[in-house]
């Protein structure tokens, strides 16, 4: 993709790679070839490479590696760039427990979009998101697009505890909280896959590239899952 | 043979202060999963506290954050050593000199009372404190329930156990050559400016690096608010993006948050630039209240101190 980037200094020893101005999910491809290629040309002296939605940021060990030489190995990795194929990412199904109880934004979301809660579920389910971007907390996947009637703002005043599993929507992004945590999120439902203990051993269950499909199940099957039924608001 | 004649030793928690983490160098290599970096917010007295002992610099410490009654009990004859801020520390009632090595008996205590210099101090143990990686590093990441002496993030509580198996015969002294990291002093912060300081207007930069900023107590290992003139960003909010260590970003209130070793990994708010890494720890010992400027420095002079400092631990 030569000449199609920008390489900004962020730090003493930080670089942001721009590759897009915009989110979109045609990205992915390129940010997927772009992260193989820079770990590649880097090897040892890179301390963190952190993608998001349209940047990588570079964190190079400046005491073995010029600031030139660091421009020069992303210019050389970029230049020669090919779109990652489509094979890359994986798919997975995340069973989801969508009740008031433990998503009380339902109806807002349902209210807004001028339908009823059991819509709400049933669009929610209908299509594959897009991992953007991990952020925000260990194994905490951006995804994407959720359709259009669905996209609810975040909420005025943050909660100060979303349990773990808590499945969210902000805008037209959707999201499980991998752990208990503050959060702002429309909380939808709930889900018994244990991100976090992915997370922990430096194995996420959701990477970038990677696509999801939400799947409504009963209560009954999502406490068999070993999932916490305990409301929302009552969560500690 | 060495090892299998190590002793364990240990520090028992009597009483608990507002914050003490077991902390290292950090946590790398793992940020593009949501990981924080972590690790010990003041990296270059937390250096120096390993280096009294001869330890590997990086080594596992107690960062203890204001001292505050915390009360710790040695369980065997040891070594310790500190390092950052004076925070009246005592052995059985006598005062500690902060900055030095010092032998302890077993069922000695030492006590942490209140900042007279500084926020944060670090307490060296012979050859690390014992505990797990976990993802790479021992530090304790409370928000992330990661790392540290119990495995789960949490700070130090009363009953618990810190451990290790080193030795170290001799107590060292600060060399004077430490005062050039000395992160202690000074109310200057090196900023390397980023790309998106165009987009600030031109009295916002000429307040940014010319009126004093205080030091709010709106500040943790996450970030630290300056409370100052306010400063205007054309940008409004911004697709998230790579957060580095010391990114003074600007919220639409336009006061600025400095962001420490805790940060969130991606954020989309406008910066102006990096504080130098050796800013950070500078900035990570101040106290509410505090007062600080922000000075534009350029990337390779920045480098050259950080170099000079690295230097001063040979």
């Amino acid at each position: 993709m030569k000449g199609r980037f920008r390489i900004e200094l962020t730090a003493m020893d930080v670089f942001m790679v721009r590759l897009f101005d915009t989110i979109d999910e045609g990205n992915m491809p390129w940010l997927l070839a772009a992260e193989r290629g820079l770990r590649e040309a880097f090897g040892g002296d890179l301390i963190d490479l952190v993608p998001s939605y349209t940047t990588l940021m570079l964190h190079y060990d400046c005491l073995r590696l010029e600031h030139g030489q660091a421009r020069e190995r992303i210019e050389r990795a970029l230049d020669r760039l090919e779109p990652a194929g489509t094979e890359l990412g994986e798919r997975h199904e995340i069973p989801v427990w969508y009740d008031p109880s433990v998503g009380p934004e339902l109806s807002r979301i349902a209210e807004r979009a001028g339908t009823t809660v059991g819509e709400v579920v049933r669009q929610h389910c209908a299509r594959d998101y897009h991992v953007f971007a991990l952020g925000f907390a260990p194994g905490y996947g951006f995804m994407g697009l959720v359709e259009e009637a669905l996209a609810t703002p975040r909420l005025t005043t943050p909660r100060r505890r979303v349990p773990a599993g808590s499945v969210g929507i902000a805008d037209r992004q959707t999201a499980i909280y991998p752990l208990l945590s503050p959060g702002g999120w429309n909380i939808l439902g709930r889900t018994a896959v244990p991100l976090f203990e992915h997370a922990r051993r430096g194995e996420p269950l959701l990477r970038p590239g990677d696509r999801v499909r939400f799947v409504s199940i009963p209560r009954d099957e999502f406490v068999r899952q070993g999932g916490d039924t305990t409301s929302l608001e009552e969560a500690r | 043979m060495k090892e299998a004649t190590a002793q364990v030793a240990s520090l028992r928690v009597v009483q608990a202060g507002p914050l003490a983490l077991v902390e290292d160098g950090g946590r790398f290599g793992v940020r593009h999963l949501g990981v924080t970096q972590s690790g010990a917010a003041d990296w270059v007295s937390l250096r120096w506290a390993n280096w009294l002992l001869g330890n590997t610099l990086n080594s596992a410490a107690l960062e203890i954050v204001i001292g505050g009654g915390l009360t710790l009990e040695a369980e065997s004859d040891t070594t310790l050593a500190l390092a950052g801020a004076d925070l009246c520390a005592e052995l059985d009632g006598e005062p500690l000199e902060p900055g030095g090595g010092f032998r302890v008996k077993a069922g000695q205590r030492l006590v942490f009372r209140q900042p007279r210099n500084g926020l944060r101090a670090y307490l060296a143990v012979p050859g690390g404190i014992d505990i797990p990686e976990v993802l790479g590093s021992r530090s304790a990441t409370p928000r992330e329930r990661l790392g540290g002496h119990a495995g789960d993030g949490r700070p130090l509580q009363a009953g618990d156990r810190l451990s290790w198996r080193g030795s170290a015969d001799t107590v060292r002294r600060l060399p004077p050559s430490a005062g050039a990291s000395d992160t202690l002093w000074g109310d200057r912060l090196a900023l390397v400016p980023g790309a998106q300081i165009g987009h600030f207007s031109g009295p916002s930069l000429y307040r940014a690096f010319n009126a004093p900023w205080r030091v709010d107590d709106r500040a943790d290992r996450m970030g630290v608010r300056l409370v100052g003139p306010t400063l205007q960003c054309q940008l409004g909010s911004m697709v998230s993006e790579g957060i580095p260590l010391g990114a003074v970003q600007v919220p639409p209130d336009g006061q600025p948050i400095v962001l420490m070793s805790d940060r969130q990994t991606i954020g989309g708010y406008p910066r102006l630039g990096a504080l130098t890494p050796f800013a950070a720890a500078r900035l990570a010992q101040c106290l509410p209240g505090q007062v600080v400027r922000l000075e534009a420095t350029s990337r390779a002079h920045a480098l050259e101190t950080h170099r000079r400092c690295l230097a001063s631990f040979c």
